[in-house]
């Protein structure tokens, strides 16, 4: 490799190489200045923000890296939603209780989100399988240690340890999946399997299998049935600010992953369209439609009896993940732009709700349903957010979680999967039970016990305002978001 | 005499499938986590062989990007189950069961 090609792959790799400096910046602070802990929630906001800076840079650009990553538009969309959660994440550490009582591993703390943010930004662009493998398990490893971040806590280590065994066996089944693969073609990048699978006839029996076996690796990221199993756990378990960052970042890189590995490995051509003709191996949209569906009623249902909040938004974060697998399975630009739209709108809404509900855990010290009973004129200003959020999530308009899901329905409709659509669409009604379910006990169930009023720090408050505004605009003028979306579906090669 | 490439497929995939039998069936948390390792070992063996049988050198790179990450995944695998023993006393994963349904 000549020093030109090295340099223009650098170009490519800013935004990776920024967080990577920033990650070792953090660690070096905090073995130098010990006993200043409040700086580096700060340090970590303004290196994100420079980050933030070299991703928007990306919009633009299209080429490759080392030919194991692409700088494109995809890619960048779902490192700024990746790098926007952790600015949120980091945001909430601050005020959260669980996180402040491990005053002396903070620097440990942040240093691991950053590594989990590097870990999906390499799984968002990454178009090798050694890549891909990789940077699964830099995240992974980074995310199991923060699911069991509070050790003293039974329920952490728990949860860390379900986390850790799952995953390791996840990621060996993809592992081997990969091995034959790599046996089949000869080769790791997506690219060259691609025109592999396009000259000779391979597959049969031995592929296809290989082919689920990643499947099963990359859904297990997403949280898909019958891949979900660890999700409710962990994130019931794992402090709440780690579940939130788990549940929109990972989960957005997770589907970034998925998509990439679908349309660049069996893609055969585009019709006039917009929609994608796969090469004839796996029938990847009934697959897909199957296990969405799977994914959401599971999800759905399952949570209808959940007594903690924590563990229902885990439940609803799965049926989530179904509605934005029935986008992919669409297999369409126009199913594409849906995914896009419904993450950037994901992204608010969830975070959101997850952070009131830490608000009020830690005065009420509970995030049971029941212990919600009669709070809501105590809790005025959290209560009014957490209702939006919790509507937004259900889908009512005028909030932007409408806007999400009329994409995907526009989406469903347009490609005549009408039938997938109505269960869908029924799907949302049951939702509709167990997001409301918490309002009912805030607002219209008579107070126990006297509640003095919960207030809210000035800085909280901003936070939540930072959260509440765009899902309450982008509910009416949703423009920008979707022309964003339009623009950040150009892959790279097609 | 040349081993044939099958002996090598059907020997990893053995090992394969004792891992996730092991994972499934076994309920010390060592033991399930040695069985994790089994199965990252056999996809080693299925890149080792196909790299040799292709005459290609990515595979065998590729282990050793495997062998690394294997380390580290025990090394944080043992220190989750150490901070559990902390906590319960048991590392038997029938015991550890606060968190259901």
């Amino acid at each position: 490799m000549n020093f030109e090609s090295l340099n223009t792959s650098l170009q490519f790799l800013k935004p990776e190489i920024a967080v990577s400096i920033l990650l070792v910046v953090v660690v070096l602070f905090d073995l130098i200045f010990q006993n200043n802990k409040k700086a580096l929630p700060v340090i970590s906001i303004t290196g994100l923000l420079v980050t933030g800076y070299f991703i928007i840079e990306q919009f633009t650009l299209n080429g490759y890296a080392f030919n194991l990553l692409t700088a494109d538009a995809f890619g960048a969309f779902f490192k700024l939603i990746v790098a926007l959660s952790a600015i949120f994440v980091i945001l909430f550490s601050i005020s959260s209780s669980e996180i402040i009582r491990c005053e002396d591993r903070q620097g440990e703390y942040y240093t691991l989100i950053l590594g989990m943010v590097l870990g999906m930004f390499l799984i968002s662009s990454a178009t090798d399988l050694i890549l891909i493998y990789l940077s699964i398990e830099l995240l992974s490893l980074s995310s199991y240690i923060l699911a069991g971040f509070v050790k003293t806590v039974e329920r952490d280590s728990e949860a860390s340890l379900k986390y850790v065994i799952y995953g390791g066996v996840a990621s060996g089944v993809m592992l081997f999946g990969i091995s034959i693969i790599y046996g089949l073609t000869g080769s790791t990048n997506l690219y060259t399997i691609n025109s592999i699978l396009q000259s000779a006839q391979l597959g049969g029996f031995t592929f296809i299998f290989a082919g689920f076996m990643v499947l099963s690796g990359i859904g297990f990221k997403i949280s898909i049935a019958p891949f979900h199993f660890w999700t409710p756990d962990v994130y019931e378990g794992a402090p709440i600010t780690i579940t939130a960052f788990l549940s929109v970042a990972s989960k957005a890189a997770g589907f970034a992953l998925l998509v990439r590995f679908i349309k660049i490995t069996f893609f055969d051509s585009m019709s006039e369209s917009g929609y994608w003709i796969l090469l004839n191996v796996i029938d990847w949209q009934s697959l897909l439609v199957l296990l969405s569906i799977l994914t959401m009623t599971l999800g759905n249902f399952a949570a209808l009896w959940q007594e903690n909040l924590k563990r229902m938004l885990a439940y609803s974060s799965i049926a989530h993940a179904g509605y934005l697998l029935l986008a992919v399975a669409v297999l369409s630009n126009e199913g594409l732009i849906a995914v896009l739209v419904y993450f950037s709108i994901y992204l608010f809404m969830n975070l959101g709700a997850f952070f009131v509900v830490m608000l009020i855990a830690n005065k009420i010290g509970s995030e049971d349903v029941d212990d919600y009973k009669g709070l809501g004129s105590s809790v005025s200003f959290l209560g009014v957010a957490l209702a939006i959020f919790l509507l937004s999530l259900a889908g009512l308009p005028p909030t932007a979680g409408f806007i999400a899901k009329l994409y995907l329905f526009i989406a469903l409709i347009d490609a005549n999967m009408v039938t997938v659509a109505i269960i869908a669409l029924l799907n949302t009604v049951v939702a509709y039970y167990y997001y409301v379910r918490v309002l009912k006990n805030l607002y219209l169930v008579r107070k126990e016990v006297e509640m003095e009023p919960v207030g809210v720090s000035f800085g909280n408050k901003i936070i939540i305002l930072l959260l509440l505004i765009p899902v309450l605009v982008f509910g009416i003028y949703f423009t920008p978001i979707v022309n964003l979306a339009k623009s950040s579906i150009a892959f790279i090669g097609f | 005499m040349q081993i044939p490439i099958e002996y090598y497929l059907i020997l990893s995939a053995f090992m394969f499938s004792v891992g996730v039998v092991g994972v499934l069936t076994r309920r010390n948390a060592i033991v399930v986590f040695m069985c994790v390792e089994l199965m990252l070992n056999s996809a080693n063996l299925t890149l080792i062989t196909y790299s040799s049988y292709l005459g290609d050198t990515v595979g065998q790179l590729f282990v050793f990007f495997v062998m690394a990450v294997a380390a580290a995944e025990a090394a944080v695998g043992l220190a989750i189950i150490i901070a559990i023993f902390r906590n319960k006393l048991t590392i038997n994963i029938d015991e550890i069961n606060i968190l259901k349904w």
